[in-house]
């Protein structure tokens, strides 16, 4: 077997996928994701127990391979009650590869401030700390800690997974679910379409509003984007806030081949905006690629079909078109629009 | 572990002791899709094998993958008229892929770098006499040298290459590049002979001891269509006029020159006599543009050297110096009708493009050799009826004549007669028939085109319209080293690994893992089944449509491992 090396003479700027995806062989190894290399971490190994085509687990290896590979492997990870948890350790197994701690469904975000005080108190400020817990863990229950951890402005990287729901109960809805999407607790009734709108929270802007020095989101579609994200946390010192988009195809009610797709497609219709901020400021965006309307995105699911049944039978154009208006008010917001 | 801390009993264990690959029911498979491209290529090149090999530069395996199928790359990098860009899949996501510049590029470096290919097999002692040195002859009588046959040419003109050199003109492409490559297969120890015609097939073969042959004979005779001509009326057959071009024959074509016929000969007779000095060469058609079977790039590149055509007319009656042509109209079916309607057209000469047939009458003689309405009788393995004797090219029914069919007619049935020739030896008894692949091309909707980088194709600089009327030097140029390495790029490798690591880094369950690449470059993953739980994450994000997900096989025996998905995940959710 040889590995093919990169030629540079003709300095012929197009790599075929360029740096879409995840490797190129026409790519000098430092140019390719971190995900590409052959003896990446793999934080999460196989046997674990997530869904077929499970977003969360796949954003997992994402952030933290890349978080090993910033922090040359000194990295400790606190993690909350969740899907992410209950599917990597059932008693005695483990899929982490990682030091790893679970903490409880509330309060990872304070587990984390005080493993990093503890190894601050031990003069160990090399090792770095990671906090990760799914949308319920953060948007709602872990709110009140995680907002204490940006005030104090810990040495942690907290990382939400966001699949819109609380999955591992069995789909009950967050604070983070869109509108109009079914979950257990938001059916789909005559007069209750799904979720209601003018609710829900914005957490990453939550996040902005303390003045930490680093917020972004990050989806699993976007994987170098993702990777350059977690790389740039790393560079700060203080609090940081990642919220990624993990697409879950159980609570989604979307085959499983779908997952990247949809994580693609949330980003690229305007919902879900990839951006940047330090100190509260926004400083860059990801801009859209290939804009789609909201309507591609949400009929790929099983949580929007009620949106999509003939009028009669009680499809609702009208929401269709308000959930439309949010997507386009981030694409102006954001200026999702141009390039950068 | 004896010691285990407060409160522990049992030692820490690996999520690997689950295995996961027990909940699949469909398994992802890398897969060899057929392209569109190398499905569309009348010579069966693998062109996206090849183009992959070129990507990285290694122009040279490049070419060597190349010519395997086709002796000619620098040849038909300027002539073909590319269906495999015609079917490429990238023409529907932007523009399709400049399959035919990358050819020519790595055909003209190989002369550059004087690129030779060796021969494949020991000598066999075997003899084989090919007939005709145009595409399909030079094609065969390649194939079998590398198979270790001893190969003679016969050509009855004085220089090798058929319609390649008598038809096609200069400055579609230049002599020096025809003879390079003729040269490379003469190299190999093919013998040619030229002003050598077969007039007798039987006495030929006897003569010259040999064990089989390929007629590649080709199509040199003008049809006669009947035109009306008065005695002092100055015609000519195109095929004349390209050949005296190519000979340089005094030929007095006078300023004005009228030519019949749609077809691309009749573009470049109208074109050659432009450069031979007429200054109005005007092409009169019976039919419209859209139903010209020209090519549009040789009608564009006609028109820009100032050659008129006269659609929706036909030659009534030709006399010195003057033409009555007939207007038509089209009917229903799109055919021609005479609308009674008469127009002059002042011309010197009136040159004859209405299409080629093949002069077979020498053939009459050869027993077991039929030819029927104008062509040699084939069946789908291309031998006549006559063993050991096979024919393509031109000569035979085709569904269209270019010089690629020809060339991949060629190939053929030098394969037939190398299994024929072991056959009779002894070695191999059965002979297979040679069956079409029945696979359909990999289509535009299996790709995951997200991952592609947006890339306009690079053209071919043109020499400027204004200088070529006066001269044959060529009139498209090659791409640079550059520009042919992007070109090459923006293959999208349809139904083939490209290497991109898509399905490493997409499998949540890091059930992939990467082996490198092989001898030929080719990149290669391992699935392991113990844990893939057959999600079609891999197979849905792989841009090129090379992993499919097939059912996963009914095992031997019961499955000893439960689901071990938590009850909750089963069965509440929406
Ligand atoms: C003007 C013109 C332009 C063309 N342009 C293109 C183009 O751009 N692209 C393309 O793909 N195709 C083109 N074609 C078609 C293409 O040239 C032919 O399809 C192709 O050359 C056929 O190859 P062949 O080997 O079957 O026959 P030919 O090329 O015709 O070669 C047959 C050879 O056999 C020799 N021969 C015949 N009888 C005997 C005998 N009894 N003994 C010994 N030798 C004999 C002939 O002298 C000739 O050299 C063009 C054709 C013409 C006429
Ligand atoms: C205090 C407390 N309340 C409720 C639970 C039950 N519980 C476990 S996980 C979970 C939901 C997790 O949702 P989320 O954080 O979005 O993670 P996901 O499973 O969706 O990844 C709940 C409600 C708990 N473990 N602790
Ligand atoms: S329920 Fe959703 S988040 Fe939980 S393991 Fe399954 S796919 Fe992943
Ligand atoms: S994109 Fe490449 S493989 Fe696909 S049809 Fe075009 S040349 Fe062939
Ligand atoms: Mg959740």
């Amino acid at each position: 077997m040889t590995e093919i090396t990169h030629r540079t003479a003709s300095g012929v700027k197009f790599y075929q996928v360029g740096s879409l995806a995840v490797g190129n062989r026409l790519l000098p190894r430092e140019q390719r994701a971190a995900q590409a290399d052959p003896q990446r971490a793999n934080t999460m190994i196989s046997g674990h127990r997530a869904c077929q085509g499970c977003g969360e687990v796949l954003g997992a290896r994402y952030v933290l391979d890349a978080a090993m590979r910033a922090t040359e492997g000194k990295l400790v990870v606190v993690n909350a009650t969740g899907c992410l948890e209950v599917v990597s350790t059932p008693f005695p197994e483990s899929a982490w590869r990682v030091p790893w701690l679970h903490s409880l469904f509330g309060n990872a975000p304070a587990v984390a401030s005080g493993v990093a005080a503890a190894l601050k108190a031990q003069g160990h400020e090399e090792i770095r700390v990671l906090g990760q817990a799914g949308d319920g863990g953060t948007v709602d229950i872990g709110m009140g800690v995680l907002s204490g951890m940006c005030e104090r402005n810990d040495d942690v990287l907290f990382v939400c997974y966001d699949n819109e729901a609380y999955m591992n109960t069995g789909v009950q809805r967050s604070g983070a679910t869109p509108a109009a999407a079914r979950t257990a607790t938001t059916p789909v009734a005559p007069g209750h379409p799904g979720n209601r709108f003018g609710q829900g929270k914005d957490v990453p802007a939550i996040a902005m509003a303390h003045r930490i020095p680093y917020v972004a989101t990050a989806s699993v579609a976007d994987l170098r984007d993702l990777e350059a994200k977690v790389e740039r946390a790393m560079q700060f010192t203080g609090a940081r806030y990642l919220h990624v988009l993990v697409p879950c195809p159980l609570g989604w009610a979307a085959p499983s081949s779908q997952t990247i797709r949809l994580a693609r497609l949330a980003t690229q219709c305007g919902l879900f905006p990839l951006f940047e901020a330090e100190h509260g400021e926004l400083v860059s965006v990801t801009p859209i690629r290939q804009q789609v309307p909201v309507d591609e995105y949400l009929r790929a699911q099983g949580r929007f079909a009620h949106l999509f049944a003939d009028q009669a039978a009680g499809g609702r154009p009208d929401l269709v078109a308000r959930i439309q208006a949010e997507a386009d008010r981030n694409i102006r917001v954001y200026g999702l629009g141009g390039q950068p | 572990m004896s010691a285990h801390p407060f409160a522990t009993t049992l030692d820490p264990g690996s999520s690997r002791a689950n295995h996961t690959g027990a909940w699949r029911v469909e398994r992802p498979v890398y897969a060899h899709g057929l392209p569109p491209c190398a499905a569309a290529c009348p010579a069966g090149e693998a062109v996206r094998d090849w183009l992959y090999t070129a990507e990285d530069g290694s122009y040279e395996t490049a070419w060597r993958r190349l010519m395997r199928d086709n002796p000619l790359p620098a040849v038909m990098g300027r002539v073909c008229y590319h269906p495999c860009e015609t079917a490429c899949n990238r023409g529907q996501l932007d523009q399709v892929v400049g399959i035919n510049a990358v050819e020519r590029f790595l055909g003209d470096e190989a002369i550059r770098r004087g690129w030779t290919v060796p021969r494949g097999a020991e000598p066999t002692g075997r003899r084989v006499l090919v007939v005709g040195s145009g595409p399909a002859g030079l094609s065969a009588a390649y194939q079998l040298a590398l198979r270790g046959h001893a190969v003679t040419v016969r050509e009855a003109a004085a220089k090798l290459g058929g319609m390649l050199r008598y038809g096609i003109p200069r400055y579609r492409l230049p002599r020096e590049v025809l003879d390079a490559e003729i040269a490379r297969i003469a190299a190999l120890g093919v013998r040619f002979e030229t002003q050598s015609c077969v007039d007798d097939l039987d006495a030929a073969l006897r003569e010259g001891g040999f064990d089989a042959a390929f007629l590649g004979v080709g199509a040199q005779a003008g049809k006669n269509a009947y035109v009306p001509a008065g005695d002092s009326a100055h015609v000519l057959d195109a095929l004349t006029v390209l050949a005296a071009a190519e000979d340089r024959w005094p030929l007095r074509l006078g300023r004005r020159v009228a030519i019949y016929g749609g077809g691309n000969t009749a573009m470049d007779a109208a074109r050659t006599a432009r450069r031979l000095g007429a200054t109005d060469a005007v092409v009169v058609y019976r039919r419209t543009r859209e139903r010209m079977p020209a090519h549009e790039s040789e009608l564009e590149e006609a028109l820009a050297e100032g050659v008129s055509v006269r659609w929706l007319s036909t030659i009534a009656h030709a006399d010195r110096g003057l033409i009555a042509v007939e207007r038509m109209e089209l009917d229903e079916s799109g055919f021609p009708q005479p609308t009674g309607r008469f127009e002059t057209l002042e011309a010197d000469t009136l040159v004859l493009a209405l299409g080629q047939s093949a002069d077979l009458g020498w053939l009459a003689g050869a027993a077991g050799v039929g030819v029927g309405d104008g062509v040699i009788d084939v069946d789908a393995d291309l031998a006549t009826g006559r063993p050991g004797v096979y024919a393509g090219g031109d000569a035979v029914a085709g569904p269209e004549r270019t010089a690629t069919g020809a060339i991949g007619q060629g190939a053929a049935a030098a394969r037939r007669i190398d299994r024929y020739l072991s056959a009779v030896a002894g070695e191999q008894r059965d002979v297979p028939r040679q069956q079409p692949s029945a696979e359909t091309p990999v289509p535009f909707g299996r790709l995951n085109t997200w991952y592609y980088s947006d890339a306009p194709a690079m053209l071919r600089p043109q020499l400027d319209a204004a200088r070529r009327v006066d001269t044959f030097a060529e009139v498209v140029q090659g791409l640079t080293e550059h520009n042919a390495l992007y070109e090459a790029r923006r293959c999208l490798s349809c139904g083939n690994c490209f290497g991109c690591d898509n399905c490493y880094g997409v499998c949540p369950d890091n059930a992939i893992t990467k082996l490198g690449f092989d001898a030929d470059g080719q990149p290669r993953y391992a699935i392991d089944l113990e844990y893939c739980k057959g999600c079609g994450l891999c197979a849905a994000e792989c841009p090129a449509a090379a992993i499919e997900m097939v059912p996963e096989p009914a095992r031997d025996e019961p499955a000893d491992r439960t689901e071990h998905r938590d009850a909750a995940l089963q069965d509440v959710g929406p």
